[in-house]
C-alpha cells in the first residue's frame, strides 16, 4: 500500500489529495483517501457504485467540504478552503455526469460563456468578443468536432454532442486540470471511441482525470488507473495490472 | 476609450432595435407619447377623437404597471428568480413619492399645520420624524424612490443569494418580506399614515395635480420611464451578462463551475429590478392620488406574476403587453361585473398556464421573432453570429 502513496515530487504534481475523509450522516463516503495526479497526466478512476468517485470530484471542485485532509493544487494551494468559483478560476474544470450545457443558447454562445477571463459583472455587461477570442472559440469548435453545429441551440444537439460541447467548455476555461465524470455514458460505440481520442489529445497540455464505468473505454484511454473502493484507493497501475489484482476482482465480482 | 464608448453605443442600438418586438414596442410607446397629448389637449371635447383626461390617467396607471411587470420579467424570465414580493419595491417607491407629495401640501391640510402632515397632527405628534426630513425637496425624494427599494433588494438578495436560497423557497421568503412590510406600514406609529396611507395630494413640483396639463405631464413621464426601462432591460439581456443570467436560470451549477460568482450576478439584476419597480410605484402614486399599505398585500405581487405569464415570460415586450391587457380587463370587469373579477383572474392564470405556457407573445411567432419564444417553437437553422445585428 505504502508505495502507492509515496511522496510525490512537488514540481510534477498538479493535484495531491492527502487523507481526505467525508461522511454523510455517518456513512463514510471517503475514508482517508490519498492519491496524486501528475502534470499532463491522463488518469482513469474506476470503482463500484458508492466507491466515492463523484464525492472525490465534489471535494476537489469545492462543492463538498471534507471533514479531514487537504487537497493541494499546483504545488501549494489548499482547495478545501475555497468555493467553486475560486477553484474554477484557479484552473480546474469539471464535467458533470449528466451533460450540462446551456440548452437555450447556441453552441458558439456556450463556448463564449466558458471563455477564460474576467468574470466581473460590469465587464460582462459591456463585453465584446475580440478577434483573438473568436479564433480560440473556432479552434475549440474544431477540436470537439462541432464546427458545423456552431449556430445550433445546444438543446438540439445529440447526447454525445452535448458531452463534447461540455468538454469544449472546459477547454475554453483554459484549465490546468480537467475532471471528467463518465464522459462515455449513454454514447454510441463510435462516439465513445471519438471521445477517447479527444481526451487523449487534450491530456499532455493539461491533466485529465476521468471517472468511468465502461472498461472498454478505460482500456482505450491507455492511461494509469486508480481503483477506488469504500472511499479509499484499492489499487493503482496500468489497467492490466489492476484487473489482475485479486482484491479488485473480488470487489467487482465478489458481491 | 472613445472606441469602446462607440462600440458600447453600437451594441446598445443593436440590442434595443435588433429585435422586431423591441422595434414595435418603442414605436408604439413613442406614438402614444405624441398622440395621446395631442388627442387630449388639442382635439376639442366635442370631437369623437378627443381622449378625456380620466382615460389619460388610466393609461398612465397601466403603463406604470407595465414598468413593474418589466422589472419582474427581468428577474423571472431572464434569471429564473421568481419574486412573489415585488409589490413591496413598487410600494416603497410609491411611499417615497407620496412623502414628497405630502410635504407639498404644506399648510393646506385639514388642520392647516404648516409643519406636520394631517395624520401626524391627528396622532398628536409634535415634530416631524427624522426619516421624513428632506422629502420636501424633490431631487432628494427622487433619489429615495430608487435608493430605498434598491437598498432593501441589496440587503435581502445578499443574504438570500449567498445562502443559495433558490426556487420555491426564495419565492416564499419574498412573499414573507412583502407581508411583513404590509403589517409594519399598517401601524400608525410607523409614521406613514397607517391604514389610510398617504393621500389628499395637491401639487407636484408646484403644478396642480388635478389639472389636465399636469396629468398629461405625468402620463408622458410614465411613457418615457417605460421606454427607458425597456431599453435598459433589453441592453442587459442582450449583453453577455444577460446570457450569464439565462445560463444561471437553466443550469446554475454549471455557471458556478465555470468560475462565475452566481450570487453577485443575481444580486445585480435583482437590485436593478427593484429600482425599476420603485420608479413604477413613484409614477403610479401621483396618478391615482393615494398610496396605502394595501399595495404591499401579497396578492398584489402575485397579480404581477399573472401579467407577466399572460404576456409571455422571458419576452420583455410580452410583460408590457400582459400588464396592459390584464389591467384593462380588470378595469372593465370590476366595472361591469365586479363579483367575477377574482374568478376571472384565477381562471386566466390557470388557462394561460395550461394552454399558453409561453404567454401571448410566445404563442404568436411573428411577435416573438428573435426571442426565446420562437427558438423553442421552431428549431432554428440559421442564427446570427453573436454581436452582429440580424
Amino acid at each position: 500500500m505504502s508505495d502507492l502513496h509515496a511522496s510525490p515530487e512537488k514540481r510534477d504534481t498538479i493535484l495531491y489529495l492527502d487523507g481526505i475523509s467525508v461522511s454523510f450522516d455517518g456513512f463514510k463516503a471517503l475514508n482517508s483517501l490519498s492519491f496524486y495526479v501528475l502534470a499532463g497526466e491522463l488518469r482513469a478512476i474506476i470503482g463500484p457504485n458508492g466507491a466515492g468517485k463523484t464525492t472525490m470530484m465534489d471535494v476537489v471542485t469545492g462543492k463538498t467540504r471534507p471533514d479531514e485532509g487537504q487537497v493541494v493544487f499546483n504545488g501549494g494551494v489548499d482547495l478545501t478552503a475555497l468555493d467553486e468559483a475560486r477553484i474554477a478560476n484557479l484552473g480546474i474544470g469539471r464535467k458533470f455526469q449528466k451533460p450540462t450545457v446551456f440548452e437555450n443558447q447556441t453552441v458558439f454562445e456556450n463556448l463564449e460563456l466558458a471563455l477564460s477571463g474576467n468574470r466581473r459583472i460590469f465587464e460582462a455587461l459591456f463585453f465584446r468578443l475580440n478577434g483573438e477570442q473568436h479564433d480560440r472559440i473556432e479552434e475549440t469548435l474544431e477540436t470537439i468536432g462541432l464546427r458545423d453545429r456552431r449556430d445550433v441551440q445546444a438543446g438540439d444537439l445529440s447526447h454525445g454532442q452535448k458531452q463534447w460541447l461540455e468538454i469544449g467548455m472546459l477547454l475554453m476555461q483554459d484549465p490546468h486540470l480537467l475532471l471528467v465524470d463518465e464522459p462515455a455514458a449513454g454514447m454510441t460505440d463510435a462516439e465513445t471511441e471519438q471521445t477517447a481520442v479527444l481526451l487523449k489529445r487534450i491530456a499532455g497540455d493539461r491533466s485529465v482525470v476521468v471517472v468511468e464505468h465502461d472498461m472498454e473505454f478505460v482500456r482505450s484511454l491507455e492511461s494509469r488507473v486508480t481503483v477506488l473502493h469504500e472511499g479509499s484507493v484499492l489499487a493503482e497501475g496500468s489497467l492490466d495490472v489492476v484487473q489482475n489484482d485479486e482484491r479488485v476482482v473480488e470487489v467487482y465480482l465478489g458481491r | 476609450m472613445t472606441e469602446t464608448t462607440m462600440k458600447t453605443g453600437e451594441s446598445f442600438v443593436s440590442a434595443v432595435f435588433g429585435d422586431a418586438g423591441g422595434r414595435i414596442t418603442i414605436a408604439v410607446l413613442a406614438a402614444a407619447a405624441i398622440l395621446v397629448p395631442v388627442l387630449n389637449l388639442l382635439v376639442p371635447e366635442s370631437s369623437g377623437f378627443h381622449v378625456p383626461t380620466y382615460i389619460v390617467s388610466l393609461l398612465g396607471k397601466y403603463l406604470a404597471f407595465a414598468l413593474l411587470a418589466l422589472s419582474v420579467d427581468l428577474i423571472w424570465g431572464f434569471a429564473g428568480i421568481l419574486s412573489l414580493g415585488h409589490g413591496a419595491f413598487f410600494a416603497l417607491g410609491g411611499y417615497a413619492m407620496g412623502m414628497y407629495l405630502m410635504r407639498q401640501i404644506g399648510d393646506r391640510g385639514v388642520y392647516g399645520n404648516p409643519l406636520l402632515p394631517d395624520f401626524m397632527v391627528f396622532l398628536n405628534w409634535k415634530e416631524l420624524p427624522w426619516y421624513w426630513q428632506g422629502f420636501d425637496f424633490f431631487p432628494f425624494a427622487a433619489v429615495m424612490v430608487v435608493l430605498v427599494p434598491g437598498a432593501l433588494a441589496l440587503a435581502f438578495g445578499w443574504f438570500a443569494f449567498r445562502s443559495r436560497v433558490t426556487g420555491v423557497y426564495l419565492s416564499i421568503i419574498t412573499q414573507a418580506l412583502t407581508f411583513a412590510l404590509m403589517l409594519a406600514f399598517f401601524r400608525n406609529d410607523m409614521g406613514f399614515g397607517g391604514n389610510n396611507g398617504l393621500t389628499d395630494f395637491k401639487d407636484i413640483l408646484g403644478f396642480n395635480l388635478q389639472s389636465d396639463a399636469t396629468r398629461m405631464g405625468l402620463f408622458v413621464a410614465t411613457v418615457v420611464a417605460l421606454m427607458s426601462g425597456y431599453m435598459l432591460c433589453r441592453f442587459i439581456v442582450a449583453s453577455k451578462l444577460g446570457r450569464v443570467l439565462k445560463a444561471v436560470r437553466d443550469a446554475e451549477g454549471r455557471v458556478r463551475f465555470l468560475g462565475y460568482r452566481v450570487e453577485y450576478y443575481k444580486l445585480f439584476v435583482f437590485v436593478v429590478s427593484a429600482m425599476l419597480a420603485g420608479i413604477a410605484g413613484a409614477l403610479y402614486v401621483p396618478q391615482v392620488g393615494i398610496i396605502n399599505p394595501g399595495e404591499f398585500a401579497p396578492a398584489n405581487s402575485i397579480e404581477i406574476i399573472v401579467w407577466v405569464a399572460v404576456g409571455g415570460r422571458g419576452s420583455l415586450h410580452g410583460a408590457i403587453l400582459g400588464a396592459i391587457l390584464v389591467n384593462y380587463a380588470k378595469t372593465y370587469l370590476t366595472g361591469a361585473i365586479p363579483e367575477i373579477w377574482l374568478f376571472a383572474l384565477g381562471g386566466l392564470f390557470v388557462a394561460v398556464t395550461v394552454f399558453l405556457p409561453k404567454g401571448i407573445v410566445g404563442t404568436i411567432p411573428a411577435w416573438s421573432f428573435g426571442s426565446d419564444g420562437l427558438r423553442k417553437l421552431v428549431p432554428s437553422k440559421e442564427q446570427p453570429s453573436p454581436g452582429e445585428a440580424p
